[in-house]
């Protein structure tokens, strides 16, 4: 009898939880990709030592603290230590970008403080010098909880990427949601269908070999549907990410992550 | 596993279909009854079709009595027994044009063009198979008896 108190109680809570009406984007049962992988890679990337994406985030120290530009600052000259300055950056990006009127993302606004502070040359998307500084940058919020700013400037783009998550594309016409929100935890071929949240880039990818950004990961998907991607840059894949973050607010930054 | 990444290399190597115009068809109730091509398919390619996890992408979804059932998906029905669920013809319009019978289906139309959004360039204006290797996968398909 009293065993059984505790239990009931528990089980109406979780009932009046699922009833109660979520903020919009949220979903019960939020789960990172992580959760989905095979023990060896939760292991794999749970293990400092043997996680390949630390290899880009030492990359990134390195270059957080290398002399860069007409300037010949480091972003350590500006920032400081990037354990206190840059810890918590990750969890509310993308930001509104005063400058362009627009979002911009971690790795932009990286590129933005090499252009107009270190007045160095433009470090293109996906070159390792990129993906080391954010992976670095993002590390720093490793373990804290995804943040959205409540910027309401950033709204429209927001709901944009929406839109474009909820778009069939494609020769095979499906969209982010026909896949990442109604089926996940089924079976895609041999791979498990992920929430498709963002929480872990940029992270070492098994298939790539390599460190790679959201964006390639987005390209991928667009181009497994058989899709005209986004280029790397665009707006809409910035967009998308305002979108992605929002949808996984409360889930925990992994960078660097892996997956298969 | 690795599908997308080789669905890229295939984007690149070979155009899945050649951009022939599409066949009239007629549909009758939920079904195609006549063949595409006015001939009889060959099962054995379509069993090989549906088996090419990078060119038909039935089994991504699909389970099917075919090897390797742990690369099979869990999207969508088994295909096991469809020939004795199924008459040919109502197998012949699931898979030209899935969306007619069910509006919000994820299965694509494998004979159709048009309604699509932003495709990639060298899918544009092609079916994802062309007539002869939709019959060859409905004659498959109609061997699976329960
Ligand atoms: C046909 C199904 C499908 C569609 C459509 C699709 N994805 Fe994915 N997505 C996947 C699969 C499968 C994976 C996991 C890949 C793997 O582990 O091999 C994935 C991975 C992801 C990830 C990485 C999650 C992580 O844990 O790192 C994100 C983010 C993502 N998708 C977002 C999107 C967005 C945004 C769109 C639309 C532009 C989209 N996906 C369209 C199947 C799909
Ligand atoms: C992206 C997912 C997807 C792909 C790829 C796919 N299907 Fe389907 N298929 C479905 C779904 C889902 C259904 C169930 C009907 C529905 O809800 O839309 C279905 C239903 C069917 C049915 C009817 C099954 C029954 O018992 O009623 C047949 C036959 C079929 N598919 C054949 C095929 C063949 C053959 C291919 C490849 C040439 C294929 N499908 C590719 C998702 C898919």
């Amino acid at each position: 009898m009293t065993g059984r108190a505790p239990r009931l109680l528990a089980g109406l809570l979780a009932a009046c939880l699922a009833g109660s009406s979520a903020p919009a984007g949220d979903m019960l049962d939020k789960r990172s990709g992580a959760d989905f992988m095979s023990p060896e890679n939760r292991a794999m990337q749970a293990d400092d030592m043997s996680n390949p994406g630390m290899f880009a985030v030492l990359d990134g120290e390195e270059l957080w603290n290398r002399p860069e530009g007409a300037n010949g600052r480091s972003c350590a000259g500006c920032h400081g230590e990037a354990a206190t300055s840059m810890r918590g950056v990750a969890t509310r990006y993308p930001a509104f970008d005063e400058r362009s009127g627009r979002p911009i993302d971690l790795a932009g606004r990286i590129g933005e403080c090499r252009r107009t502070r270190q007045e160095a040359s433009p470090l293109p998307h996906e070159s390792p010098e990129l993906i080391a500084l954010t992976a670095y940058v993002a590390h720093q919020s490793r373990g804290m909880p995804i943040s959205p700013p409540q910027d309401e400037r950033l709204a429209q783009f927001r709901e944009n990427g929406r839109r474009l998550y909820e778009r069939r594309i494609g020769q095979l016409d499906l969209s982010c949601a026909s896949c990442h929100d109604a089926r996940w935890g089924e079976r895609l071929g041999g791979s498990v269908m992920p929430q498709g949240h963002p929480t872990a880039y940029p992270l070492y990818r098994l298939e790539w070999q390599a460190v790679g950004s959201l964006q390639r990961r987005l390209r991928n998907c667009m181009i497994g549907v058989r899709a005209e991607a986004f280029a790397f840059g665009a707006p809409e894949l910035i967009e998308l990410e305002l979108y992605l973050m929002e949808r996984a607010a409360g889930l925990t930054v992994e960078t660097p992550g892996v997956r298969p | 596993m690795r599908w997308w990444n080789s669905l890229c290399v295939l984007a690149m190597l070979a155009p899945p279909a050649a951009a022939e115009p599409l066949r009239p068809y007629v549909v009758e109730g939920d079904a195609i009854t006549r063949s595409l091509t006015g001939r009889p398919g060959d099962a054995e390619n379509g069993r090989r079709l549906v088996m090419d996890r990078h060119r038909s992408l039935c089994i991504l979804c699909h389970a099917a009595p075919l090897p390797d059932p742990h690369l099979q998906g869990t999207l969508a029905p088994t295909l096991a027994g469809a020939g004795s669920r199924l008459s040919e013809g109502q197998i012949r319009l699931r898979v030209v044009d899935m969306k007619r019978l069910v509006p919000d289906s994820i299965m694509p139309a494998y004979y159709r063009t048009g309604g699509l959004a932003q495709v990639a360039a060298s899918f544009r204006d092609r079916p994802i198979l062309t007539a002869e290797e939709i019959e060859d996968v409905v004659a498959f398909l109609v061997t699976l008896k329960e």
